[in-house]
């Protein structure tokens, strides 16, 4: 492929994300969907980067803003689609909801609704590729909220004592819910603490889906050869609210807007019509537009789990509870 | 808080022919080791499991059998290691996680609440976390309030657990190697006051002790009591006072809290019609309150009278060790409970 077909490979799937999650919020407007649904949008260009960057074999875990990073993964819309409408045809059967995002086939080690909570286990995927020497790494996806709690300390300690092969992936999208990182963290630099662990960092404007290849590669690179983690602060930003129930009243519409401006799917959509891939960009589009129709159908169609599932999923076999 | 009396006296004596006498800590150590010659997916991961051989020496002797890949020191993070163990089980390591006690679980609660016991289910069934979680539980010595802790009554709540309690040598191995080889997480509850129990175990490499069995401890005819762990010597020792005075108690070893031998329970008090359960933890829900609702449930017909549970009292634990000793359920209460529900003076 030509570095334009890569980067439109890419657009693909940001494209993807976007209009996946801008139909996922309609259809919750709907009442299709119920409980939580964090939104990606904004935020595409980080996951897409990481995860062109990696194996398919290394893992990836996140938080419970997690679509985004199955997509980007392998899963497909339909699978997608499905769990959010709490389908048996869903990646968790229905099961787990928008917040857990589970695609063991594609390593996509799952979405976690306790803030911080999945970075240990992250640090435990990497052990045991470390213990096994089967040459996988993991990354971890967190929020800047994220790096307030005890879980996200100790993590990153136990990764640097025992040099686990995981990158730490802070995506600073500026607000933990509704409260700016000045009123969060003391100390704006996320990566600051790196030194602390005695860990290496990076820290940049997740403003282009190449510069985020490129800066986690690096990293990636660096657990895969050195055995050594890294933390990555990689400075985003959310279009939506935190939750659909976030009316975003703590930032004003024009901060947004001027967000808008410096979208990185914008851009990438940007740089391939002056490559004068107009035409290949179009078909994508339409392709897209084709598969979330099909998946947003695959969903209302599918059945919903049956009671059957409930033990089945608790414990492997039955017995006297 | 310290270890105990060093393990020097407790190096196995195999006899040809005689089931092999070992202390209860001992116990536990051949059947991790047991397992972890048999699979090498199993490892061991705690504060001073390696090189200290042990806060109190249940690990002793494993750090140089088995090496520092498998023997892993860790630094005090308890929330930390429990996940990255259950990270570690997740893509299919078998993880020992011990904690110094119990207690210090409560910053790892997360981790096994949210993660250990729910992986199975939010995944579809995509993930299990086979995966063991061990460490002494309950009173010890006048540890105080905050190291004093009966935490089996927290986590027997949660779906997607198994709790085991055992209180002889031979469950202790039994238990321990039925709980490696689970696919599900395990919570192994050991005493501090029973580290130094002796007994006999199996030397059977497949010697496993099944889940969900309760043991007949004592039989008896008048009377069932319930217990686990500890308190199921305390029992023994109230069974052995009441036969003085003409009743006739059976003593039931649940050795396993989750899964929980209904049958076991409803069985002996068809027989015997009362029952009393004696264990550690607060009064307030827990177990046994759990228990008794199993009872009556089960067996209302075969009751003739409430069931009674001899606790620990509903307070923080004192250090003054008569306090201590008040807020600990005793084997007089015990005998005092039986009393009561045979509508005998006490």
């Amino acid at each position: 492929m030509t570095d334009h077909d890569n980067h439109l490979a890419l657009y693909r799937q940001m494209q993807l994300i976007r209009r996946f999650e801008e139909e996922a919020a309609r259809a919750y407007a709907m009442g299709k969907i119920g409980g939580f649904l964090h939104l990606y949008i904004g935020q595409e260009a980080v996951g897409v980067g990481a995860v062109a960057a990696l194996e398919p074999t290394d893992y990836v875990i996140t938080t419970y803003r997690d679509h985004g990073l199955a997509l980007a993964r392998g899963m497909t819309a339909r699978t997608a689609m499905a769990e959010l409408y709490g389908k048996v045809t869903g990646c968790s059967k229905g099961l787990g909801g928008s917040m857990h995002f589970f695609d063991v086939e594609h390593n996509m080690l799952g979405g976690y609704g306790i803030v911080g909570g999945h970075l240990p286990l992250a640090a435990g995927t990497a052990f045991a590729s470390k213990y096994r020497g089967d040459g996988r790494i993991t990354v971890v996806f967190f929020g800047e909220g994220a790096a307030s709690i005890g879980d996200c300390h100790e993590a990153m300690s136990l990764a640097a004592l025992w040099k686990l092969p995981v990158v730490f992936v802070c995506e600073n999208n500026e607000y933990s819910m509704g409260t700016p990182l000045e009123r969060t963290l003391a100390v704006e630099d996320v990566t600051a603490r790196a030194a602390g662990y005695g860990m290496a960092s990076d820290r940049f404007l997740a403003d282009h889906v190449h510069t985020v290849k490129e800066k986690l590669g690096k990293a990636i690179q660096r657990a895969r050869e050195k055995c050594e983690p890294t933390l990555i602060e990689a400075r985003t930003y959310r279009y939506r609210g935190h939750s659909m129930s976030d009316p975003g009243k703590y930032r004003t519409p024009q901060e947004v807007e001027d967000q808008k401006k410096k979208d990185p799917l914008s851009r990438s959509r940007t740089d391939l019509e002056k490559a004068g891939l107009q035409k290949k960009l179009e078909a994508v589009d339409a392709a897209i537009e084709e598969e979330i129709a099909d998946a947003v159908k695959f969903a209302e169609e599918s059945a919903e789990p049956g009671p059957e599932l409930l033990e089945a999923t608790t414990y492997k076999g039955a017995f006297a509870r | 808080m310290s270890a105990t009396e060093s393990a020097q006296d407790e190096k196995a004596k195999p006899a040809d022919d005689k089931p092999k006498e070992v202390r209860f800590r001992e116990a536990i150590r051949l059947g991790m080791s047991e397992e972890m010659e048999r699979d090498d997916r199993v490892f061991i991961v705690g504060e001073e499991v390696g090189h200290y051989q042990g806060a109190y020496k249940v690990t002793e002797g494993m750090l140089e059998k088995f090496g520092s890949k498998r023997v892993i020191d860790a630094p005090i993070t308890e929330s930390g290691f429990t996940g990255v163990a259950i990270g570690a089980a997740m893509v299919g390591l078998r993880p020992i996680v011990e904690y110094m006690t119990w207690n210090f679980s409560a910053v790892a609660f997360d981790q096994i609440l949210n993660n250990a016991a729910k992986l199975r289910q939010m995944s579809g069934g995509q993930l299990n976390v086979p995966i063991v979680f061990r460490a002494p539980n309950g009173s010890a010595k006048q540890v105080g309030s905050q190291h004093s802790h009966s935490m089996e009554h927290f986590y027997a709540q949660i779906p997607g657990l198994k709790v085991v309690a055992p209180s002889t040598c031979e469950d202790a191995k039994g238990l321990i190697k039925s709980a490696i080889r689970d696919d599900d997480p395990v919570l192994y509850m050991e005493s501090e006051t029973l580290y130094s129990l002796k007994g006999t175990v199996s030397d059977d490499p497949d010697f496993l002790v099944p889940f969900g069995k309760a043991r007949i401890a004592r039989e008896g005819t008048d009377v069932t009591i319930i217990s686990w762990s500890r308190m199921v010597h305390v029992s023994l020792e109230a069974a052995a006072a009441l036969e003085r005075d003409g009743i006739s108690a059976e003593v039931i070893d649940l050795r396993s809290l989750r899964p929980l031998d209904e049958e076991a329970l409803v069985n002996s008090v068809k027989k015997t019609h009362r029952a009393v359960i004696a264990y550690e933890g607060w009064p307030y829900g827990g177990v046994g309150a759990e228990i008794v609702d199993r009872i009556q449930r089960l067996a209302f017909d075969d009751l003739d009278a409430p069931i009674e549970r001899v606790t620990t009292k509903d307070v923080p634990m004192p250090y003054n060790a008569k306090l201590e000793q008040l807020v600990i359920p005793q084997a007089a209460g015990v005998v005092e409970a039986v009393k009561r529900v045979s509508y005998r003076s006490v």
